[in-house]
């Protein structure tokens, strides 16, 4: 750890810290992390901002990630342009809201966008669907898959337009007790 | 894309109109001359700050968009052009608009502050946080210093930084304390594989671990060191000196085992302490020092474990009371995101699906009252065979010990009899808890909520063996009591012998003083009763470190290797490896903990040891958990709160507290031990106290405190007072309730409401979506004000409810994300207001493009 002042710059950390949610020693784990992920594509030196993305195929394959049926979808909300590639930028971002301190707020609204597949804003039920075939990994019938959905669609839509709204998964959300 | 630039458009439009309200004020100033100067500046204060705010405003929801960089940059400049030019303007005349102006960036410069405090809170890209945060803080580090003029300037920069010094160190500060959170990772790392259930039992032992540490640094700081330093040696007097008899073995590897010889004559035992006053240079008062820290023990443990209780209690949410999110809670919340092991991954697919199928289950069956009937028959019939097995056990308890006590009476008996209550004990102990698990596989319940209920039977079962211990020491305390009496005569006697023998050699000096190792001694019971709790510690540390040792460990290296050769799968069928245990161990450590509150006063040292104990098992169960148990076969997460264990603890916690109040407040201490001997009682310490050390009138006040008459109309008081906050509570639960309900109520009227609606009258509908804005138009009267100021000639509340709504609705759904879609009842029909009223000035609007609010977003609040 000797070499951490090169790293990042005073400045740069406490601008991260200022946007995460994470302490400085917190962060620069995560730098490691990221970089052991491709040690030839990341360099040591972050003071001068390189422009370097990780594909999607390595960042899948962090232990954190590696069994969450969700992982393509929370790369794909997270990275920049909506390809599952990540920044470090994108890198840090993520793990803050993933992280145990963020306010359920802020978890809820990445919530309802990385379940929201086709990025149209409202949870439809073919997302229902594909996140219950996710969680199932497929072992429900379609008529079950389908009951389900609707029952859901029943349950949580407050303004009755056959989708999910933000504030309807919030209004939902906030109120489950196993929703960290 | 087309909203952004429409937005932008319409913000600049506003910002001319700003300046041109201003400046026909500056005008009308002009013009009126002097005496409507005062009238005039005010105006312009007002017309002054409405822009700015509103620019501000502005700034915001830009920011709130999703686009950023230079054009932000430069509507920032333009801002701060306006400003300066303003500024520089208005400071050449008057002294108060400069004031104004101060306040006005002041207030500009605490947002930008609080901005910096949320900005981790933002749902944005961290590109555009950085930026925005760089931004702000520029802006904060520029007008921060400009701000107070003279002596107000100066300690203004002053303030300033020392409150940013007072951030870094705060920052500093957290950042060092994030470090001292022991094991951190190894709970993570034990969390990734076996969910979080099982880490919930590891943050309990890491919870454990840090208030027992309190307790060690009270009585060690304030007993056991002072005594040590200050104290008389050892040898000294008869009390510290192991006896004549016991020396020759004292020294021995089992004697000291059974904590007998020179551990039992040392500071860690409660017969060690002198009664002396007060010891050392310092004066320190230790039997008083002793009585206390044996009392704020408990006090420290009581707050502490209430206090954590609140604060959970605060934390959760509801706890998932109401049932009307049965699935979406399933769909979106089941997955436990912490899970990194494929091993648990599967087993965590597998847990919800079979969830799902369950649930599916029940909602076909709902209608069918059967399903219900057997459920709750079989839970009723479930408790009864288990509070069956708890009154047997319970009954066989009670007639073992009847049946130890007349065999205590008894000679020559055989080691069963000796220790047939151990192991009945320990047979219950082994038995009951699978049977109880076996029965609760009737109830079906959710497993958390099954963790609990198992974990409450075990205890009443552990309650039993507690009894069971107390009872048998309560006799030895008693047999204890009724030797010393005759032991204490007959100290008397020898001391008055060997004095009358020494007198009787007619030797004037002083006589030579009998050697403390030779005095007769009482059986000290408190030493007695320490002793039994630091070898019940003890044993129960190798116990669990055994079990997990063969039944863990060995278990799983013998599955792992012998299953290469044998006849059937070792690893999938009959020994398997092991699951964690979470309720046995978790009661393991609550029943430790109620030993060691109960055993410290009469074994100070005893702290020391659970210290060790916590530490090792820690990295030791850490260790065990990783390399030999294998995940629950139905993971489930452990809810935030666990209050359930803290309220077993809070049981356990005030059943130990019972016995030690027992015995200081109605058995008389020994009399040639222990820092209390020589008083009636071990109270009296504190009336000694006082009155010795204090002021007359301080003994006065404490004897009428201490009075019956007063302390029995204090605690009606206080009961008084529990029944009326008890009540309060209730109401406001009530009214919570009833609050629920209404909300409830209200969202199916809405349903209906907008159900008749979409099928009626579409034209109706776009109208009230234009209207519902207005209700929440009042909620930012600002706003409309500026509205009104900056157009005074349009005074049609549709439109400037339409433009407030825009101006609400549409940053929120920009901010949101790319995808504006409008639902198509909107495009479908024109909203007649729209086509009546000409666009602003300056503003073309394109027509087909409403920028009203998406209706399903019109109700909520913009939260980001």
């Amino acid at each position: 750890m000797g070499n951490k002042q090169t790293i990042f710059t005073p400045e740069q950390l406490d601008a991260y810290q200022d946007c995460t949610f994470f302490t400085r020693k917190e962060i620069l784990r995560l730098f490691y992390r990221y970089r052991d992920l491709a040690p030839q594509l990341v360099p040591l030196d972050y003071t001068d901002k390189p422009d370097v993305t990780l594909p999607y195929e390595l960042i899948g394959s962090m232990p954190e990630l590696k069994d969450n049926p969700f992982r393509q979808r929370i790369a794909e909300v997270f990275s920049e342009n909506g390809d599952g590639n990540m920044t470090l930028d994108d890198f840090l971002d993520m793990f803050s809201v993933l992280s145990e301190m963020a306010p359920r707020d802020l978890k809820a609204y990445y919530a309802f966008k990385i379940y929201d597949f086709n990025n149209d804003d409202y949870i439809c039920k073919s997302d229902l669907e594909k996140t219950v075939n996710k969680l199932t990994r497929n072992e429900l019938t379609p008529e079950e898959v389908s009951l389900v959905c609707e029952k859901v669609i029943y349950e949580a839509d407050v303004d009755n337009d056959g989708k999910l709204s933000l504030e309807d998964f919030q209004h939902m959300i906030i109120r489950a007790p196993d929703f960290l | 894309e087309k909203d952004k630039e429409d937005e932008s458009k319409e913000e600049d439009s506003c910002s001319q109109q700003n300046r041109a309200s201003r400046n026909k004020n500056y005008q009308g100033k002009n013009s009126d001359g002097k005496k409507a100067g005062e009238e005039g500046s005010r105006q312009r204060e007002r017309g002054k700050k409405a822009p700015t705010k509103d620019q501000k405003e502005s700034e915001n929801k830009e920011k709130k968009t999703n686009k950023k960089g230079k054009e932000g940059e430069n509507k920032q400049k333009k801002d701060r052009k306006n400003s300066t030019t303003s500024a520089s303007s208005n400071s050449s005349d008057e002294e108060s608009l400069s004031e104004e102006e101060l306040t006005m960036l002041m207030e500009q410069v605490e947002q930008k502050k609080k901005l910096i405090s949320t900005m981790r809170n933002k749902p944005w890209r961290m590109v555009k946080k950085l930026s925005v945060l760089r931004e702000a803080q520029a802006f904060v580090e520029k007008f921060e210093g400009a701000l107070g003029k003279g002596k107000g300037k100066k300690l203004y920069a002053y303030k300033m930084m020392m409150a940013k010094k007072w951030v870094k160190f705060k920052r500093d500060f957290d950042n060092f304390k994030t470090q001292c959170i022991p094991w951190e990772m190894k709970i993570k790392e034990v969390e990734s594989h076996f969910g979080s259930s099982v880490a919930s039992y590891f943050i309990f032992l890491r919870w454990m671990y840090g208030v027992n540490l309190v307790l060690f640094g009270l009585i060690f700081g304030l007993v056991i060191i002072p005594e040590v330093l200050m104290g008389m040696p050892y040898g000294s007097m008869p009390r510290k000196t192991v006896p004549r008899a016991e020396q020759a073995t004292a020294m021995d590897f089992s004697v000291l085992w059974d904590f007998e010889g020179y551990i039992k004559y040392s500071a860690l035992f409660y017969g060690y302490y002198n009664n002396q006053r007060t010891i050392g240079w310092l004066k320190y008062r230790l039997p008083m020092a002793y009585f206390m820290v044996g009392i704020s023990v408990f006090g420290y443990s009581l707050m502490v474990v209430i206090r954590s209780m609140a604060h959970n209690a605060n934390e959760s949410t509801a706890d998932g009371d109401d049932d009307n999110f049965i699935f979406s809670w399933k769909m979106f919340t089941s997955w436990d995101y912490l899970i990194g092991n494929p091993e648990t991954a599967d087993n965590k697919f597998a847990s919800i699906t079979t969830s799902f199928k369950e649930s599916i289950v029940d909602e076909q069956e709902s209608n069918k009252d059967e399903n219900i009937h057997l459920r709750r028959f079989l839970r009723v019939l479930a408790n009864v065979l288990i509070i069956c097995c708890l009154c047997g056990s319970g009954y066989l308890i009670y007639f073992v010990v009847k049946r130890s006590q007349t065999f205590s009476k008894m000679q020559n008996v055989g080691w069963y009899e000796r220790n047939e209550v151990e192991i009945v004990m320990s047979l219950l102990g082994m038995f009951c808890p699978p049977l109880f698990e076996t029965i609760a596989a009737l109830e079906n319940y959710h497993p958390r909520i099954g963790l609990k209920w198992q974990l409450g039977r075990i205890f009443a079962l552990f309650l039993g063996n507690l009894y069971t211990f107390l009872l048998a020491l309560m006799d030895d305390v008693n047999e204890k009591l009724a030797e010393e009496d005759v032991v204490k005569n007959v100290t008397a006697w020898t001391l008055l012998a060997h004095h009358n023998s020494s007198v009787g050699n007619g030797s004037t000096a002083t006589p030579p003083s009998l050697d403390p190792a030779d005095v007769p001694r009482g059986p000290c019971w408190e030493t007695t009763v320490g002793i039994e709790f630091v070898r019940l510690t003890v044993s129960d540390i190798l116990v669990t470190y055994i079990t997990i040792l063969v039944g863990d460990f060995i278990r799983a290296c013998f599955v792992r290797f012998v299953n290469y050769c044998w006849c059937w799968d070792l690893e999938a069928g009959f020994p398997s490896y092991a699951e964690f245990d979470i309720s046995g161990n978790v009661l393991g450590l609550v029943f430790n903990q109620g030993m060691i509150w109960m055993g410290s006063f009469y074994a100070p040292g005893l702290v020391g040891i659970n210290v060790l104990r916590l530490l090792t098992s820690m990295y030791f169960q850490c260790w065990a958990v990783m390399s030999s148990n294998v995940p629950h076969e139905r993971v489930f997460k452990a809810s935030k709160s666990n209050n359930f264990y803290m309220g077993l603890l809070l049981l356990i916690l005030f059943l130990s507290l019972l016995p030690v109040a027992y015995t200081i407040m109605s058995l008389p201490p020994s009399f040639d031990c222990g820092p209390f001997s020589g008083k009636k009682r071990m109270y009296e310490v504190i009336q000694e106290t006082i009155e010795l050390d204090f002021p007359l009138f301080v003994a006065k006040i404490f004897s009428y405190v201490a009075n019956p008459g007063l302390i029995i109309p204090a605690i009606l008081l206080m009961v008084l007072a529990i029944y009326y906050l008890n009540a309060v509570a209730e109401a406001y639960q009530r009214a919570n309730a009833e609050l629920k309900k209404k909300m409830q109520m209200q969202r199916e009227e809405e349903k209906n409401k907008r159900n008749n609606k979409a099928s009626t009258n579409p034209m109706l509908q776009d109208l009230e979506d234009l209207l519902t804005p207005s209700r929440r138009s009042e909620s930012h009267p600002k706003q409309a004000e500026d509205k009104k100021i900056e157009s005074p000639n349009r005074t049609s509340p549709v439109e400037k409810q339409g433009k407030a709504a825009a101006l609400d609705g549409s940053p929120m759904t920009g901010g949101r994300g790319a995808a504006f879609t409008p639902p198509p009842h909107v495009f479908v029909t024109q909203p007649p207001t729209w086509g009546v009223w000409a666009p602003y000035p300056g503003q073309p609007r394109p027509r087909g493009h409403p920028p009203g609010p998406v209706p399903g977003r019109g109700r909520g609040q913009p939260r980001y």
